[in-house]
């Protein structure tokens, strides 16, 4: 019988009912009450700063109203008119980095209305209507060919197919969703969520998924431009930055991404081996979201290593809270060294660091800590990309890009990596490949 | 603590709150957990003549308005008079005033309007010792399609009667309870002196019907998919009553009534306003029903402590405000103020643009970063983004120093000067 005392990297260190509880909805929705007395709490500002902090611009204050009135459907339209992942966003978003962070009341009393949790209820209550709100225009005739079905490459699509055009999306993995259904924690989107919202969005019909399906390796950019009358690429990063530090190649140390994946993926999370003592290298969310799943398994000891301080974590307060408050332990200022252990990861070696104008400087001085699993989460790049794209600063560069494609999400430049700004460059791209199609009309 | 000792038309009460006729003062329970509570009086829920008692409906008798979190901002009833038998209540409220001397104990009257009827019930009301009687002449429902409560309320000439043959057979202070169901409060109020009132109470609840089910069609409260209109009280009516108020104190014809002021009274700040308007007492429902008897510690509690902070006495507060409730005429145009946005609690919601900007007189100016500064030379004063500002002292109005131009008009602010004299005015007089 496993447990968190058992050392090395082993499965089914909890038993089932904890497990179920540990990757249980983080979120706790609002039922109706509590959703018209948080929306009340919305002063419907001028000019909101709130719409101008979401990258997709969501007209924030008049869904809150529709709600407030009494109309959570209707207030999921004005949700989903602007942004066809609101309920993902609902639930991931950082908005405390976003909308709430540039909620009046954030600086009135520090306590911003809670417009991520009422746009969950919102969309919550509109896809429990069972129907798709939107109808088609009539068909264009034209067909346009979506590279991942992320919600870049989703967001692209339902808007092209909104303006009646015909959409084949090609995806290399098994099942559609991009990072909702790949990279995001379990416990952000339990119960299948971001399945069942990308079975939602097809419904608006016209688009076809082909899964298994892989850019550069079963189809040719040329073959798209060739066979489509326009091309959206939505391919997401593909590569993950390695530690070069020593010792990287031991068992044991694995990407943070791939293991997110397969936390996702499993029909069983018991069945997935974690470490006793797990140390994440990274500050992003990708570093809290492979952390607390750790913890989530049963690992006893996690601790997450950031080489820089702690202002200059890319994860949220609220995730950073989040994982101190499900036992992480999260360390700044160290930087690893060398990963040591007999063919196995049992211990990283980490020196400290210091920020200085010339950047950042590692010191002579440092600890170890043990590890039996060491999680990388320091980033992710592009990768080799398919022929005929060019890149320029770590992303596909969108101005040397053929005639007749359009990019847009994770590899494109512009904004964060996250769900929010993909599915704004997505649906911002098929307006544009609209304009393009149609002459606008 | 200051003495919240009142002498109400020679009714004596430890505190000036009494709980107005109504549900919660309908028996001899409930008038016991109010006094054991700590209320000052109680004004008995209306009896009504000898013979089988009215019968209310079965069905629900309120309605509501909710604020955000289900705040009662207002009920609608349609319950009517008692629908106990007189003698229980005779009996009761003699038990009570005989175990509460010290508390003031008024007995809510509505009996047909003909002499005999009230001769009748008086002799009977003197009987259990009783303080007074409060005349129900303010009743919006049901009762005032029998010829009684607001239909006798709405015609002065019933109430000079009715009055006149209350004095007549009793001795009892008699207060006249008025309907604000009626243009001018003053004439029933000027009808009740003549006939000889002691003292008016005021208002009785406003015909209303709270809202329509918009499934069933049929207005709220619903009684077998019908609605008739209820009587509407609590904290929404309090601006009304408090101006009906007013009218009443200041009126030349009915100054130095003594006024039991009635009204969406929940706090004693709200006592403190209607005391300040010329109450000599006030009288409570809807919060005690919405909360139950315990609110009124914090009532006494807290009228004391502002009469303290006063340095004031509760005679000292009565009547205070009147002399400066005046007519629009004699407002001074002289004086001038303009908006000033304290940009260190500004918020940046930019409620106060948006309400200049789309409604008023595009006053406010919106910067780069969301600054909002007022222009003077547009601001008329109206104060309007002083309300919707949600943050309290952020907005707040500042006089234009005697002397000083008023960029907006290019007049010399500051004296007085009323439309009485304005040039525009055609019927200006002359100053003199």
């Amino acid at each position: 019988m496993t447990s968190p005392h058992t050392p090395g990297v082993v499965a089914h260190r909890l038993d089932a009912a904890t497990l179920a509880r540990n990757f249980a909805d983080v979120q706790e929705p609002f039922d109706h009450h509590e959703a018209r007395v948080a929306a009340d709490r919305c002063y419907f500002c001028y000019d909101a700063p709130c719409i101008q902090a979401c990258p997709t611009a969501i007209d924030i204050p008049l869904f809150i109203r529709q709600i407030q009135a009494g109309r959570p459907v209707e207030a999921a339209r004005t949700i989903w008119d602007a942004n066809i992942f609101g309920a993902a966003c609902g639930r991931v978003c950082p908005t405390e980095q976003l909308c709430e962070g540039a909620c009046v009341r954030e600086e009135a009393e520090g306590k911003p209305v809670e417009i991520g949790r009422l746009q969950r209820h919102a969309t919550d209550a509109g896809m429990a209507t069972n129907t798709h709100p939107y109808e088609r225009a009539p068909a264009t005739g034209r067909r346009v060919a979506v590279v991942g079905a992320g919600p870049a490459g989703l967001a692209c699509a339902h808007r092209l197919a909104l303006h009646g055009h015909d959409v084949v999306v090609f995806e290399k993995r098994k099942r559609p969703g991009g990072l909702n259904e790949h990279g995001i924690a379990a416990y952000k989107m339990p119960d299948d969520f971001a399945q069942r919202e990308v079975d939602w969005l097809l419904r608006i019909g016209g688009i076809e998924v082909r899964t298994g399906v892989a850019l550069g390796r079963d189809l040719s950019l040329d073959d798209l431009r060739r066979d489509y009358d326009a091309v959206f690429l939505g391919i997401g990063l593909q590569g993950v930055n390695s530690l070069r530090a020593p010792g990287e190649d031991k068992a044991g140390v694995r990407d943070a991404v791939e293991f997110i994946e397969g936390l996702r993926q499993a029909p069983d999370k018991g069945a997935i081996p974690v470490g006793r003592s797990v140390v994440v290298i990274g500050g992003g969310m990708t570093a809290v979201d492979a952390a607390v799943q750790s913890r989530a398994l049963g690992a006893e000891v996690v601790t997450i290593v950031y080489r820089r301080g702690q202002e200059a974590m890319s994860a949220s307060h609220h995730e950073q809270d989040h994982a101190k408050h499900e036992g992480v332990r999260i360390l700044h200022e160290a930087a690893p060294v060398e990963v040591l252990g007999n063919g196995a990861a049992r211990e990283v070696a980490f020196r400290y660091t210091e920020t200085t104008p010339e950047g950042l400087r590692v010191l002579d001085h440092g600890f170890k800590l043990e590890a039996d699993q060491v999680f990388k989460a320091i980033g992710q790049t592009l990768g080799e990309l398919p022929e005929g794209l060019a890149a320029s600063g770590g992303k596909i560069d969108p101005t040397r890009l053929p005639a007749g494609v359009w990019v847009g999400g994770d590899c494109a430049p512009g904004g964060e990596d996250l769900t929010v700004t993909a599915t704004a460059q997505g649906r911002d791209a098929a307006e544009s490949i609209h304009i393009h199609l149609t002459g606008g009309r | 603590m200051a003495s919240l000792h009142t002498d109400f038309v020679g009714i004596r009460s430890p505190n000036p709150f009494w709980l107005a006729s109504a549900p919660p003062t309908d028996k001899e329970y409930n008038v016991r957990r109010a006094f054991q509570a700590g209320w000052g009086g109680v004004v008995w829920k209306t009896l009504g003549a000898e013979g089988p008692p009215v019968v209310n409906v079965n069905g629900p008798r309120y309605g509501v308005i909710h604020g955000p979190d289900r705040r009662v901002m207002g009920i609608n009833n349609i319950e009517l008079i008692t629908d106990r038998p007189l003698d229980v209540n005779l009996r009761e409220i003699k038990a009570v005033k005989r175990d509460f001397p010290d508390r003031a104990l008024v007995i809510s009257l509505m009996v047909p309007c003909d002499e005999e009827s009230w001769k009748a019930i008086l002799g009977r009301i003197e009987d259990t010792g009783a303080d007074g009687v409060e005349l129900n002449f303010g009743c919006p429902h049901g009762m005032s399609e029998r010829g009684m409560g607001a239909a006798v309320g709405q015609v002065p000439e019933y109430i000079e009667m009715v009055t006149r043959w209350v004095k007549q057979h009793s001795r009892m202070p008699c207060i006249v309870k008025l309907t604000p169901n009626i243009t001018d409060i003053r004439k029933p109020a000027e009808a009740a002196r003549r006939g000889g009132a002691d003292a008016v109470s005021l208002i009785n609840t406003i015909s209303s019907i709270t809202s329509v089910n918009l499934d069933s069609f049929s207005p709220e409260p619903s009684i077998d998919g019908k609605g008739a209109h209820g009587g509407y009280c609590g904290p929404a009516v309090k601006p009304i009553a408090l101006n009906m108020v007013a009218e009443i104190a200041r009126d030349p014809a009915t100054r130095g009534l003594p006024i039991s002021g009635i009204g969406g009274i929940s706090t004693w700040r709200d006592a403190a306003e209607f005391i300040a308007l010329g109450c000599g007492s006030v009288q409570v429902c809807t919060a005690a029903m919405t909360y139950g008897f315990g609110i009124i510690k914090e009532m006494t509690a807290g009228l004391s402590a502002y009469l303290d902070d006063k340095g004031m006495r509760l005679s000292d507060l009565t009547g205070r405000a009147v002399p400066n409730v005046t007519d629009w005429q004699y407002l001074n145009l002289a004086y001038v103020t303009k908006a000033r946005i304290d940009q260190n609690l500004c918020i940046h919601c930019g409620r106060c643009y948006a309400a200049c900007e789309d409604t008023s007189h595009q006053a406010i100016a919106m910067s780069p970063g969301r600054i909002f500064t007022v222009k003077d030379e547009e601001c008329v004063a109206c104060n309007l983004c002083v309300d919707v500002c949600p943050v309290e002292s952020c907005i707040t109005m500042h006089e234009l120093p005697p002397g000083t131009v008023d960029p907006r008009t290019g007049l010399v602010a500051g004296g007085y000067a009323n439309w009485t004299t304005h040039p525009n005015n055609p019927m200006a007089r002359a100053a003199e």
